[in-house]
């Protein structure tokens, strides 16, 4: 009954494939579970703007939308129409294919990186070798979008938010990138699902998941700011910064396309979310082992939710970061930090069993964590400040 | 240590989060439609022109004298005087506006009409829930829309009205005891004309004026 | 080859010619994507899924990035108003000429020269990871030094820049 449940949908899709002839079935059965994921993450994405906007509502001491609907649960659907009706705006001078092509390809991009995301016992479309490969290829492409988007548009605001929105995500890709070498490292394969089995293990109950190890739980916290950043959410919200460019490079953007730079944002978010789950957070290992019957993709969805949460909480409570901050902070701290615990990685690795490495890496990472914070963020004393204007 | 700030800003948040369920004193939304909170006294959006007693045509306190129209910042105020003469609340033959038009569109809430009318005729409404299904006619208010009561203004800025009466009462009062002087002269010149009745009629009409003044 | 295969190659070819033809320098640099995009499909149609991805990562993720950044932020991005051609183009012609010649002389060649294969070899990451740290250290290292002193000079060239803006 356990296992039923738990592979409910691997049998509801063997069972749907079952109808067709023996030649189809390939086809019919990835078909199946692309329909599922394209079903899935725009309802998860509905769920998310209502919660984002309830929750944020309340960290601020308002209600938050309440009118369509049930605690206002159906006001996601109501955006989703009103976006669908509403005039598809190309300006006169813009360079129509490329404004065309830019929400198209970031949607494709970030619906194919989920493609190898394990969201459960037996669950992943894709099963490859270079799984985290292939994700971190998909997310580098979304650049291109946000280029193409700011570019096509032949306005200035859309053009600075690209120029911002593309510098960014170079600079924190390549953290990104580093924080789950280590967990590569430590695996030793880049498949994702081989990397959930290895933190799908108990000791005394308690799970092997990565973020419990002083080195996991650095390399996660520099995974969530580099992930933070790589979907341009606040702080990192410079490129839309709405203060000063409009909405940043999808300012051109009305009706549908717009509804689809939003459904691609958080779908990216969602994505980025389910990649830090597998790698830090045990994907869909229960987080105790009598928690077992609970089925694991559960555990999967709940965890990209709570990190969901995560984001909204952060975005509710820190002002947006300057242009010079931004940069400062992801070359002078996180990286240096990232390459550092790659090597404390690498340490505990070799110290083999034992309470020793424990200490020892906690006490260098700590050390290391104060050491880079102080010297890499020193701040310089505030002096009498001189305003350049433009001549 | 780096990131101290950022976890102290987190606690606030949560802060918040949880206490907006609560205590009812966080979660300060007024929901609007169905809730309503009164407006403060000082309230003011959109002009409208008084009338004293029932029919406002009769008691409109404008004379059309076509100031607050001259002194609109935005020149929203349309009037067109009257050709002819009507009595007023004191009964004396007093021009009226024979149109009086504000765009409410227009309408800047600046209360520079209030300020200048020398007779107290236009005054500030509360009223906010202005919207129409016609944008151009619909927010075009004539005379017949403008005209609220005295009673109306009591009702949204008793303080205000209260000042406001018992300023054009002392006019009336003055105005009253001027005629009174005048009449009385007019009697004595009439007694030493050797005619006292007519003096004692006009003291018996007099009251009657002030009554019409509540 | 396959259907598959000479779909993937006109995409890349034409993304290529695009990118050498197109007028405007960003439609060039986006052309130029398509190709080496075309370029990732081919190797993942070849069953290799490491440099695919590697070159999509890196050559969609970084390089086309690059050339869009630094058509942007350098001032002549408008296109010429006497064409994009050069007027050596005949020059240009031999040379492209002779480069394919040697390269296509070079595949010939080792097509003769290398034992034909029955079977597909199936390489895993940890394969190449194997080769890279084991065999073929020498030379990684080698482009490792080699791409920290492009980024210092980089970082010098720009250093002395800003001193010269005071």
């Amino acid at each position: 009954m356990i296992e039923t449940i738990d592979q409910i949908f691997v049998l509801l899709k063997h069972w749907l494939v079952g109808f067709l002839p023996a030649g189809l079935q390939p086809v019919a059965s990835v078909l199946v579970s692309v329909v599922a994921i394209i079903a899935v993450f725009p309802s998860l994405f509905a769920i998310a703007v209502w919660m984002e906007r309830k929750g944020l509502g309340r960290m601020q001491n308002r209600i938050g939308p309440n009118r369509v609907g049930p605690f206002g649960l159906f006001q996601p659907i109501a955006d989703g129409i009103k976006s669908l009706t509403k005039e598809d705006i190309v300006p006169l001078r813009a360079d129509a294919v490329v404004h065309f092509m830019a929400p198209v390809v970031l949607v494709v991009v970030v619906f194919m990186g989920i493609a190898v995301l394990p969201m459960g016992r037996n669950m992943t479309l894709v099963h490859m070798d270079s799984g985290l490969l292939f994700f971190f290829a998909m997310g580098a492409s979304t650049e291109l979008s946000v280029f193409m988007a700011g570019w096509s548009s032949r306005n200035k605001y859309s053009l600075l938010g690209a120029m911002r929105g593309v510098a960014q995500m170079i600079s924190y890709e390549v953290p990104l990138l580093m924080s789950s070498v280590a967990v590569v490292m430590m695996t030793g394969s880049l498949s994702l699902g081989k990397i959930v089995e290895a933190q799908n293990q108990y000791t005394w109950g308690l799970p092997h998941w990565y973020i419990f190890t002083p080195w996991g739980l650095a390399a996660f916290l520099m995974y969530a700011i580099a992930a933070t950043a790589e979907t341009n959410r606040s702080p990192f919200d410079l490129p839309e910064g709405e203060s000063e460019l409009v909405a940043g490079y999808f300012t051109e953007y009305s009706g549908f396309k717009f509804a689809l730079f939003f459904l691609g944002e958080y779908v990216g978010m969602l994505s980025i979310s389910g990649l830090g789950t597998t790698l830090f957070l045990g994907g869909w290992s229960a987080p105790f082992s009598f928690l077992g019957w609970v089925p694991s993709w559960f555990w999967f969805f709940s965890k990209v939710m709570l990190s969901i949460c995560v984001f909204i909480w952060i975005r509710g409570t820190l002002p947006r970061l300057r242009q010079d901050q931004l940069m400062n902070f992801a070359w002078k701290f996180v990286l240096p930090f990232t390459l550092f615990d790659l090597l404390v990685a690498a340490l505990w690795r070799f110290m083999g069993d034992g309470w020793a490495r424990w200490v020892v890496c906690s006490v260098i990472l700590l050390l290391a964590y104060a050491l880079m914070g102080g010297v890499g963020m020193y701040r310089k004393h505030f002096r009498v400040r001189s305003y350049r204007y433009a001549e | 240590m780096l990131g101290e700030g950022i976890l102290k800003g987190l606690a606030e948040t949560a802060k918040n989060f949880v206490g907006s369920f609560v205590s009812a004193e966080r979660l300060t939304t007024v929901q609007y439609p169905e809730q309503r909170i009164a407006p403060i006294e000082a309230t003011r959006d959109f002009p409208f022109l008084v009338y004293d007693g029932a029919d406002w045509e009769a008691g409109m306190r404008c004379v059309a004298c076509q100031i607050c129209e001259k002194e609109c910042p935005p020149k929203c105020i349309y009037i067109v005087k009257s050709i002819d003469k009507k009595p007023d609340a004191l009964g004396k033959p007093q021009f009226y506006p024979a149109r009086f038009d504000i765009d409410i569109s227009v309408c800047m809430s600046c209360q520079i009409c209030v300020e200048v009318c020398p007779f107290e005729a236009i005054k500030m409404d509360t009223e906010f829930e202005l919207s129409r299904t016609d944008r151009f006619g619909g927010l075009l208010f004539d005379r017949e829309e403008l005209a609220k009561s005295n009673e109306h203004y009591h009702k949204i800025h008793p303080t205000e009205a209260a000042q406001v009466d018992a300023r054009l009462a002392g006019e009336k009062a003055k105005s009253d005891a001027k005629a009174k002087g005048a009449a009385l002269a007019a009697a004595a010149k009439a007694a030493a004309a050797a005619k006292p009745a007519v003096s004692t009629e006009n003291a018996a009409a007099k009251p009657e004026g002030a009554e019409i003044k509540p | 080859m396959s259907f598959v295969f000479y779909a993937i190659a006109a995409l890349t070819v034409a993304g290529g010619l695009a990118a050498v033809l197109l007028k405007n320098t960003v439609h060039c640099a986006l052309a130029l994507t398509v190709a080496f995009a075309g370029l990732a499909l081919m190797f993942l149609e070849l069953d290799a899924q490491f440099a695919g991805f590697a070159q999509i990562l890196v050559y969609i993720g970084a390089v086309a990035i690059l050339v869009v950044f630094a058509i942007l932020l350098t001032r002549n991005a408008e296109t010429p108003k006497d064409g994009v051609y050069s007027r050596n183009w005949l020059a240009g012609l031999v040379i492209a000429a002779g480069v394919f010649a040697v390269l296509g002389w070079a595949v010939l060649q080792s097509v003769r020269v290398l034992p034909h294969e029955t079977t597909t070899p199936t390489v895993t990451v940890l394969d190449i990871g194997n080769a890279l740290m084991g065999r073929y250290v020498l030379p990684l290292e080698i482009v490792a030094l080699l791409l920290t002193a492009a980024l210092i000079g980089a970082v010098i060239v720009a250093m002395h820049e800003k001193e010269r803006a005071k």
